[in-house]
C-alpha cells in the first residue's frame, strides 16, 4: 500500500467524513445564545420601559430603584444581571453548547477543530473558573426567590379609582408566571445542586439523613434529565417576558385581561 | 434484494486508502454482515475484529459513515438508499491492519486505577438505591467508542495527560460504590486529568450502552474535585473538622 494513510488521520477545523448535517446543531446554537447575548445586553443598557402595572421584566429583577429609591448614574439591570448570566455561562449544559458553537472545540463529534492550538480545557485561566459554578447556583437562588415574589405581584393590579390591590390575572402575570416555572426547572435540575444534595454521597442507605437526601436527588435528578430542554425553554420565556413587559409598557402591545 | 456499495479502508500503518465493494443486502442487515459477506466473497484478506455480533463483546467498533459505531448495531437501513457507506477503523488509535487498530493503551489505563478496596469496617449488606448508579456503569462494555470520539484524546491527542471517558466512568463505579474505602479525586485531577474534559458529551452520543457519560460519571466526578480543590467552603470546612484535606495520602486516602 503506498498511498498515504492520511486519509484516516484528517485534521483542521471541520473536517469530518460524517454524512449527517453535523453542523446545524451549532449553528442554531450560535444564533440562539448569540441573538440572545445581545437582545439581554441591548435591553439591560436602556434602564427604561422595564415595568408596565404590575409586571417587571426579569431583567430589572429585583427592583432596588424602587425597593431603596435609589438612582443610578448607568441601568440598575446590570447590578444583578451578571448572576444569572454567570449561572447560565458556567453550566455544564451551556458549557458543551458554547464550547461547540463559539470556540469549536470540538464544532461536532468527530469532526475536526482549528489547528495549532495549545488545549487547556479547563485546567487553566479562563475555564478553570467553571469550577465556582455551585456559588453561582447559590446567587441565581436568591435572584430566583425575587423573580417568584415578581411573579406573583403580576396577579395584583393597582385598581385606578379605588387605588386599592386587586387580583386578576392577565397575559402578562401568565408570561411572569411561566417564566419563573421554567426558571425554576432549569436552576434546580443543576448538576452542581445535584451533587450537594446527595450525589456526593457513596452511601444512600446507610443514614436516615442519607435516606432523605436520595430522595431529594431523585427529584433534582429528574429535572437533570431534560436540563438542556430546561435551558433553552427558560432562556426563551426570560427574553420573551422582557419583550412583553416592554411592548406594554412602550404602548405598542396591549395586556389582555382574563380575569 | 438490492445492492449497495461499501467504501472501506485498506492498509495498515504505512498507508492505504478506500476501496468500494458492492454487495447484495437484505432486509435486516447490519454494516458487520456485509463486512462478513465482503470478506466470504471478495476480500478474504480483509481485517475486521469482531466477535459476539450482539452489541455486548464491544469488538468491532468502527467509523461508519464518519460516526464511530458498533458494526453489529448499526442497521443498513438506517441509512438513505443508495447512498454509499464508508466504514473507517476509528482514529484516535494506532492502526494495525484495515478495520483493526490497537487499543492497548486504555488497558494500560486501566491498570493505574486503584482497584476495589472495601472499608475497613465494611458492612456487606448493600440496597439497590445505593447500587443503581453503579450498576448503569458497568453496563460499559468497553468498546472504546467513547475514548476514539473524544476530542482530547482524537484532536488533541492528550493520551499522556487524559484516562478518556471509559475510564472516568470506571473511576466513577469504584468513587460511588458504598463498600470501597478509597478516595480517587486527587489522582482524577492529576494523572487523570478530569480537568481537560471539557462537557462536549460527545462520549455520551456514541454509548451503545446509553451509558449517560457525562451527566452521571464525569460531571459527578469533577464535582467531587471541586469540592476537594475549589470550594474554599468546604475546605475551611474540612481544616475545622479535621476532614480529609486531600493531601494526606495523594490520591489514595481512605475515605472517612
Amino acid at each position: 500500500m503506498a498511498e498515504s494513510n492520511s486519509i484516516l488521520n484528517p485534521n483542521g477545523l471541520g473536517v469530518n467524513q460524517r454524512h449527517d448535517a453535523w453542523w446545524l446543531s451549532p449553528l442554531l446554537t450560535f444564533l440562539g445564545l448569540g441573538g440572545f447575548g445581545v437582545y439581554s445586553t441591548w435591553a439591560a443598557f436602556q434602564g427604561a420601559h422595564y415595568e408596565w402595572g404590575p409586571y417587571l421584566s426579569p431583567f430589572y429583577s429585583p427592583n432596588i430603584q424602587k425597593m431603596f429609591g435609589w438612582s443610578y448614574p448607568f441601568s440598575f439591570a446590570f447590578v444583578f444581571l451578571w448572576i444569572p448570566l454567570g449561572f447560565r455561562g458556567t453550566c455544564y449544559y451551556y458549557r458543551k453548547a458554547y464550547y461547540r458553537a463559539f470556540f469549536l472545540d470540538p464544532p461536532g463529534c468527530a469532526v475536526g477543530e482549528p489547528a495549532g492550538r495549545a488545549y487547556r480545557g479547563e485546567t487553566g485561566f479562563p475555564f478553570i473558573l467553571q469550577n465556582v459554578h455551585r456559588y453561582f447556583f447559590y446567587l441565581a437562588t436568591v435572584v430566583l426567590a425575587f423573580l417568584w415574589y415578581d411573579a406573583v405581584e403580576g396577579f395584583f393590579f393597582r385598581n385606578e379609582i379605588t387605588g386599592q390591590r386587586e387580583f386578576h390575572v392577565g397575559v402578562g402575570s401568565l408570561v411572569l408566571l411561566v417564566n419563573v416555572i421554567a426558571l425554576s426547572g432549569f436552576s434546580f435540575g443543576c448538576n452542581s445542586l445535584r451533587h450537594l444534595v446527595g450525589g456526593k454521597l457513596d452511601c444512600f442507605s446507610c443514614t436516615a439523613n442519607a435516606r432523605m437526601r436520595y430522595k431529594l436527588w431523585g427529584g433534582v435528578s429528574i429535572l437533570n434529565l431534560k436540563h438542556m430542554e430546561w435551558a433553552w425553554v427558560s432562556l426563551f420565556t426570560v427574553g420573551f417576558a422582557d419583550v412583553y413587559v416592554r411592548l406594554c409598557s412602550m404602548g405598542i402591545w396591549h395586556d389582555m385581561r382574563i380575569f | 434484494m438490492s445492492t449497495r456499495t461499501f467504501k472501506i479502508f485498506r492498509g495498515d500503518k504505512e498507508g492505504g486508502k478506500d476501496v468500494d465493494y458492492n454487495v447484495e443486502v437484505e432486509e435486516g442487515m447490519v454494516v458487520l454482515d456485509a463486512v462478513h459477506q465482503i470478506q466470504r466473497t471478495q476480500a478474504g484478506d480483509l481485517a475486521c475484529r469482531w466477535n459476539c455480533k450482539a452489541a455486548k463483546c464491544g469488538s468491532c467498533s468502527a467509523e461508519v459513515n464518519g460516526k464511530p459505531r458498533l458494526m453489529c448495531k448499526t442497521r443498513l437501513d438506517d441509512f438513505p438508499e443508495g447512498e454509499t457507506i464508508s466504514v473507517h477503523p476509528i482514529k484516535a488509535f494506532p492502526i494495525i491492519r484495515d478495520l483493526v487498530t490497537d487499543v492497548s493503551w486504555n488497558y494500560e489505563v486501566n491498570k493505574k486505577i486503584p482497584p476495589f478496596t472495601p472499608r475497613k469496617d465494611a458492612n456487606w449488606v448493600m440496597y439497590q438505591e445505593d447500587m443503581d448508579r453503579v450498576q448503569e456503569f458497568r453496563k460499559c462494555i468497553e468498546c472504546f467508542l467513547c475514548q476514539d470520539v473524544c476530542h482530547v484524546l482524537r484532536n488533541h491527542d492528550k493520551k499522556d495527560q487524559f484516562y478518556g471517558p471509559r475510564f472516568m466512568v470506571r473511576v466513577a463505579s469504584l468513587e460511588m460504590h458504598p463498600l470501597d474505602g478509597l478516595d480517587r479525586t486527587k489522582l482524577l485531577k492529576n494523572e487523570g486529568g478530569i480537568g481537560l474534559c471539557n462537557i462536549t458529551k460527545c462520549c455520551t452520543e456514541v454509548c451503545p450502552e446509553d451509558i449517560h457519560i457525562t451527566d452521571n460519571a464525569i460531571i459527578p466526578l469533577k464535582e467531587r474535585v471541586v469540592d476537594q480543590f475549589y470550594d474554599p467552603v468546604q475546605m475551611i470546612w474540612r481544616a475545622l473538622t479535621g476532614g480529609n484535606d486531600g493531601n494526606k495520602n495523594p490520591g489514595l486516602q481512605q475515605k472517612d
